[in-house]
């Protein structure tokens, strides 16, 4: 047997992680066949798992039921929006802008947290659905007396990605291959997606990670046993709401286009449905949620008309009409067949050293 | 006897509504000894544990710990302050092992923030580690560890209980409070539970223990208080309490005790 060890990670392991690495460096390619719309398509994935990752430490792990999550997202996009754009004149570059976001997420992410400590579940859910859409609203209506945010119209023309000259809008040859946009972006993004990917495995894994989890299966034993709640549940709604605010930055800058509609409540439940789905507070889970969410209705639109077409010489029902209806059947039967989600959390096991040496 | 005070409760009272759940209650807790609490069914036992550790509030009355007092101190100070308490109906993290059950009971004692967890220094993995050794320790110290990888859930209901009373201990308290802890044990796990308890005191933690099953309580306190109706009634040795007239009376009804009364 492979036992984990602290020096060397068995050569089967490795192999693994470079098939993995492989088959994710080539994707963009493979998906760039098809066409470039489906390149963006993988971003969106990468982004929708950097917000269900961020939902996922308040819903997954702390079990805070919170139905107003894209505001954090909404936070991060105008962030960007206004502070690299011609909007207000302002270009500032990306990696400045993110890390703003994320901070500004975060406090948001108190604003919110702090006036509702008290509640949980339902109520909860309530509130936070609220909060969800009084940032969109405002957003909406920041357009008089002063113009900030542009109203119902949005804001566009905003700055892509830029280091230097290289600019991740345009098409570019490098060492002889040509990456498009999207690809370059696919690149950059599966960085940040790692990095975030790695950052919740570390927090999930922690002493911290276990005082959420305490609260989620009881609150009341877990202030007996010493955890300070407030303080680790408003750290709760800071950590997930700032993971919301670089998805939105970086939303923003692949768009180059925001406007309130994208942060309505269908997006706060799609993103909702993604941990559900996937597997309340198991990170591989939310992220298996978060990509067959994003690919299946994509996959939907694409075949749905061929496939009428085929069968029935014509196209009956409207491939948007056939994409909502299967996704939503789709959504019931997995939470009939396994309620816990596709990929539920198991035991995480713990071999310790006194075990070994001396059971 | 010289014993030094580690709890001093003076005249604590607390109402819900129309009832007076606990009424002008004192007593003292020594360092060192096994302290019971008891008394019939709704005799304010878990009331007062709930105001000792910050669940409520006391409409009256003061707790003094350790020479300091405990007034208006949220449940997650308390604990800060070395009273660790178990739940009448088992209150454990269900859904994660045993293990993790204990070592979240290490939080209040360790620091590590969302930096650490995030960079994994040195410190912060020298304090995982110790977390986790530690936690391994209690369970084999409560002798459940060969279920530390289970969840708490599956766990039987004697290993549960046993179970609560390690992340009690982890969280290294001064003074462990435990709500009937043999509620629900069979003849030989209260044996072991008598044993376990004798061990955590000579290990130095001072216990608080309410519980129904007599015969447990009266070979392991060293001093009893009887409540009934939210008031004492009696306080002194096993002995001492087990011939109280008032204690007789609250546990079998007055009419018996006037007939004791007249028998003898």
């Amino acid at each position: 047997m492979t036992r984990r060890r602290k020096t060397g990670i068995p050569a089967k392991a490795w192999a693994g992680v470079a098939l993995v690495a492989v088959a994710l460096a080539l994707l963009p390619f493979v998906a760039g066949l098809v066409g470039q719309t489906w390149v963006r398509i993988l971003n969106f994935a990468m982004i929708y798992i950097m917000l269900a990752l961020g939902l996922n430490i308040v819903v997954g792990f702390a079990g805070l039921l919170d139905l107003g999550y894209i505001a954090f997202y909404a936070v991060g996009a105008y962030m960007y929006a206004l502070l690299a754009s011609p909007h207000f004149n302002i270009h500032l570059p990306f990696w400045v802008i993110l890390p703003m976001g994320a901070a500004l997420a975060c406090i948001f992410g108190v604003l919110l947290g702090a006036p509702t400590l008290k509640l949980r579940g339902d109520y909860l859910a309530i509130v936070t659905l609220g909060f969800g859409e009084i940032i969109r609203i405002f957003l909406n209506n920041l357009n008089a007396p002063i113009n900030i945010t542009s109203g119902p119209q949005g804001i566009n023309l905003i700055d892509p990605f830029r280091i230097d000259g290289f600019s991740f809008s345009r098409t570019q040859s490098i060492l002889g291959v040509a990456f498009s946009g999207p690809q370059k972006y696919y690149y950059m993004l599966l960085l940040i997606t790692i990095a975030v990917i790695v950052v919740n495995l570390r927090l999930q894994n922690s002493r911290l990670g276990r005082a959420w989890e305490a609260i989620r299966e009881d609150e009341v034993a877990a202030k007996a046993m010493g955890i300070n709640t407030r303080n680790v549940k408003l750290l709760a709604f800071a950590m997930g709401a700032s993971f919301g605010g670089v998805a939105g930055g970086i939303f923003s800058a692949t768009q180059e286009f925001v406007s309130p509609e994208s942060f309505g409540l269908f997006e706060s439940i799609i993103v909702l449905a993604m941990v559900v789905l996937g597997g309340m507070g198991n990170i591989p889970g939310v992220i298996l949620g978060a990509v067959l969410l994003t690919l299946l209705p994509e996959f939907l639109r694409a075949t749905m008309e061929p496939l009428q077409n085929a069968l029935f010489g014509r196209v009956l029902l409207d491939a948007e009409t056939v994409r909502l209806l299967v996704f939503g059947i789709a959504l019931v039967v997995i939470m009939l067949y396994r309620p816990a989600g596709l990929w539920p959390s198991a035991v995480r096991k713990r071999e310790l050293e006194s075990a070994k040496t001396g059971g | 006897m010289g014993a030094l005070a580690l709890l001093v409760a003076k005249n604590i009272s607390k109402r819900f509504g129309g009832v007076q759940a606990l009424g002008d209650v004192s007593f003292t807790i020594n360092q060192g000894e096994i302290y019971g609490l008891i008394g019939p069914n709704g005799a304010g036992k878990t009331s007062l544990f709930n105001v000792l550790t910050g669940i409520y509030d006391p409409d009256d009355g003061s707790f003094m710990f350790g020479g300091e007092p405990l007034d208006h101190m949220k449940p997650n100070q308390v604990a800060e302050r070395g009273i660790a308490r178990t739940f009448q109906n088992i209150r454990l993290f269900q859904n994660l092992s045993a293990l993790e059950n204990v070592m979240i009971g290490r939080h209040v004692r360790t620091k590590a923030g969302v930096f650490g967890a995030i960079l994994r220094d040195k410190g912060t993995l020298a304090e995982e580690a110790a977390i986790e050794k530690r936690s391994y320790e209690l369970l084999e110290y409560v002798g459940v560890a060969k279920r530390a990888n289970d969840l708490a859930k599956h766990l039987a209901y004697g290993d549960q209980r046993r179970l609560e009373i390690a992340r009690a201990l982890a969280t290294e308290p001064k003074l462990l409070a435990l709500d009937e802890p043999a509620a629900g044990m069979n003849a030989t796990e209260t044996q072991a539970l008598k044993r376990l308890l004798e061990e955590i005191r000579r290990d130095g933690t001072t216990i608080l223990l309410i519980e129904h099953d007599m015969k447990l309580v009266m070979s392991v306190c060293d001093r009893v208080l009887v409540l009934d109706y939210g008031r004492k009634i009696a306080e002194g040795s096993a002995a001492e309490v087990q011939n109280d007239p008032k204690v007789i009376a609250a546990y079998l009804g007055s009419d018996v005790a006037l007939n004791l009364k007249g028998a003898a």
